[in-house]
């Protein structure tokens, strides 16, 4: 009997502490995992920086980012997409905060030598059109085409870029950017697209149109698969959370981090989208030079 | 009042602490009751909500291809073709429980028939070792031996039905087989005596007596493997290929209900017809778990008969 009344004060002195004011403000973002890298370096720096923030930062995916900020169970939620390109997502109770641009390159197998592809050969092979390499002037193989899951950010950003709303062959379908680089590394004749964070030497990448994968290029739309990475949160967000954003978007990270991490800065962009996918030459302001 | 009489009419300190204990017991056992049909409650109402809220047609999803809940057909119905998938798991647990099983039986016979001995000592602990391995193991295994060895064999990426098929082979082969030994022990001493007397020989013995004895006990564990196999989702999502395609061949890649769901999760929003369309599918796989479990509940009740 003993041991149980000692369990039942713990309990209870467990509820009581969980219950005691703290100065701390909590701050949890959730979602896309393209972008969670980035934003855990920032918070881990924030963290460092001002110890009474405390910053959590989940992965899960866009749709969860955003579903989880629309219910208020979290402050920031972190989208590939934009919320209007979510279903069953009111975009009006949310304020979009981009942070930076995620360009998305297709790549395939090492034993396929072709190095460069049109945005309509793309579409073609995506579409299941062309089905061997040998018609692209390649080696006599199959192609096999790797896509990311239903939904998923990545996808949603090569669909509306390089589809433009063609259908899209039904194909074998991947959860994370990791399974998609090993399989096309191990599939001889695969080709599939990662995030630009995700690309690694042991699956070529492609040029498109003739144009290779740089930040300038995709700063002026010569790259023609980009989007932003969004951070969503509640119109008015506390304190702690614009911190992070104001962290986020400051120079020194968006310098650094930023492009270490390969991602493209939010100020280097000459080009804007919208949510349609349509795309604008920004018109330079000459008065403070960047634009936001 | 005499102190005795006093003692003997108040209810002792042990029989408080047995009232109590059974209190607990009690609540304890309600509180996993109302769990469970909170569960069943739950995901029921979820999962109708795609027929009901969506008009979504129950027809179409046990025998339409395409699933794109996002999209509706024609008649504003959305498109929730689920055959691929149940097609999909029927097969690589089919297929696996009829790779497994003879390698089971064999096992489980060698264990308690032929040399119980050898088989206690060193079978047993591989087997109970097979068993805790997390299933994420054997997805990586699969993923880096069984996936290239079938495209070697077989062409294509590899991924596909008889990729995980494999892969479930080698995670129901234990559980079959631990609980294919316990229904051989359970048949009596007796039984396997009268026959020897008999002038039966051992293999005679084990094909005609034991094996038909604990055939209920055979069946049970039969079915267990099958509904681990059908539960499982990691292990076979890392190797199947996950393309909501009929499987033309063993080689092509596929899916199952289990990698659907976990892979389209965290990319629907609550409340949409997408993520409705998901609850159907955990829907279905809560009922196919029920039903194992009633047919093993039968089966219990054979064997118990006999």
């Amino acid at each position: 009997m003993r041991c149980f009344k000692v369990l039942f004060c713990g309990i209870i002195l467990m509820f009581l502490t969980g219950c005691m004011p703290t100065k701390q403000q909590t701050v949890t973002a959730v979602g896309s995992s393209a972008l969670q890298p980035l934003v855990e370096t920032a918070s881990e720096q924030l963290m460092h920086q001002d110890s009474q923030a405390y910053i959590n930062v989940q992965g899960g995916g866009s749709g969860t980012g955003l579903s989880q900020v629309q219910q208020q169970a979290v402050q920031i939620g972190n989208s590939d997409v934009f919320a209007e390109q979510k279903k069953g997502i009111n975009s009006q109770q949310l304020q979009d905060h981009r942070v930076c641009v995620v360009a998305v390159v297709p790549i395939v197998n090492r034993q396929v030598n072709i190095r460069n592809l049109t945005l309509t050969q793309l579409q073609a092979i995506f579409m299941g059109k062309i089905t061997n390499w040998q018609s692209l002037g390649g080696p006599n193989l199959a192609i096999t085409v790797v896509n990311r899951a239903q939904g998923s950010g990545t996808r949603t950003i090569f669909e509306q870029q390089v589809m433009q709303g063609r259908p899209t062959k039904k194909a074998s379908e991947q959860d994370s950017s990791g399974m998609v680089r090993q399989i096309v590394q191990n599939t001889p004749g695969a080709i599939s697209y990662v995030a630009w964070p995700y690309l690694t030497k042991q699956t070529p990448a492609l040029k498109v149109n003739g144009v290779s994968l740089s930040v300038d290029n995709v700063a002026h739309n010569r790259w023609p698969i980009w989007s932003y990475e969004h951070m969503y949160t509640a119109k008015h967000p506390n304190a702690a959370t614009k911190s992070l954003l104001s962290f986020i978007l400051s120079e020194q990270f968006q310098q650094q981090e930023v492009l270490k991490m390969r991602y493209v800065p939010i100020q280097k962009m000459h080009y804007q989208q919208d949510y349609t996918g349509k795309i604008t030459r920004i018109k330079v302001n000459k008065q403070n030079g960047s634009h936001r | 009042m005499d102190p005795i009489a006093k003692s003997l009419k108040k209810r002792s300190l042990s029989a408080k602490i047995e009232t109590r204990g059974r209190l607990l017991t009690q609540i304890c056992t309600l509180l996993i009751v109302l769990l469970v049909l909170a569960i069943f409650g739950f995901i029921a109402t979820k999962g109708v909500a795609v027929f009901i809220q969506d008009h979504g047609s129950l027809w179409d999803f046990f025998t339409k291809t395409t699933w794109s809940p996002d999209q509706t057909d024609l008649h504003q119905r959305p498109l929730i073709g689920a055959l691929p998938m149940i097609v999909g798991s029927f097969a690589v647990t089919f297929l696996a429980v009829l790779l497994a099983t003879p390698f089971a039986l064999a096992a489980a016979i060698f264990m308690s028939e032929i040399s119980p001995q050898r088989g206690n000592k060193i079978l047993q602990p591989v087997i109970e070792l097979l068993v805790g391995i997390p299933s994420v193991v054997y997805g990586f295994v699969g993923l880096a031996v069984i996936v290239p060895a079938v495209q070697k064999v077989a062409g294509g990426s590899g991924f596909g039905i008889l990729a995980g098929t494999l892969v479930l082979f080698v995670m129901i082969l234990p559980t079959i087989t631990s609980m294919a030994v316990d229904a051989l022990k359970a048949v009596p001493r007796h039984y396997r005596e009268a026959s020897l007397a008999l002038g039966a020989t051992r293999w005679q013995t084990i094909y005609k007596v034991v094996l038909r004895a604990a055939a209920p006990g055979l069946m049970t564990a039969i079915i267990f493997g099958m509904s681990r196999a059908f539960g499982e989702a990691l292990a076979v999502q890392m190797v199947i290929g996950n393309a909501i395609l009929m499987p033309s061949n063993l080689a092509s890649p596929a899916t199952t209900l289990t990698s659907v769901l976990t892979m389209n999760m965290g990319n629907t929003v609550m409340g949409t017809t997408a993520n409705n369309a998901l609850w159907t599918l955990a829907l279905l796989l809560l009922l196919m778990s029920l039903i194992f479990n009633i047919v093993i509940k039968y089966l219990g009740k054979r064997s118990a008969l006999r």
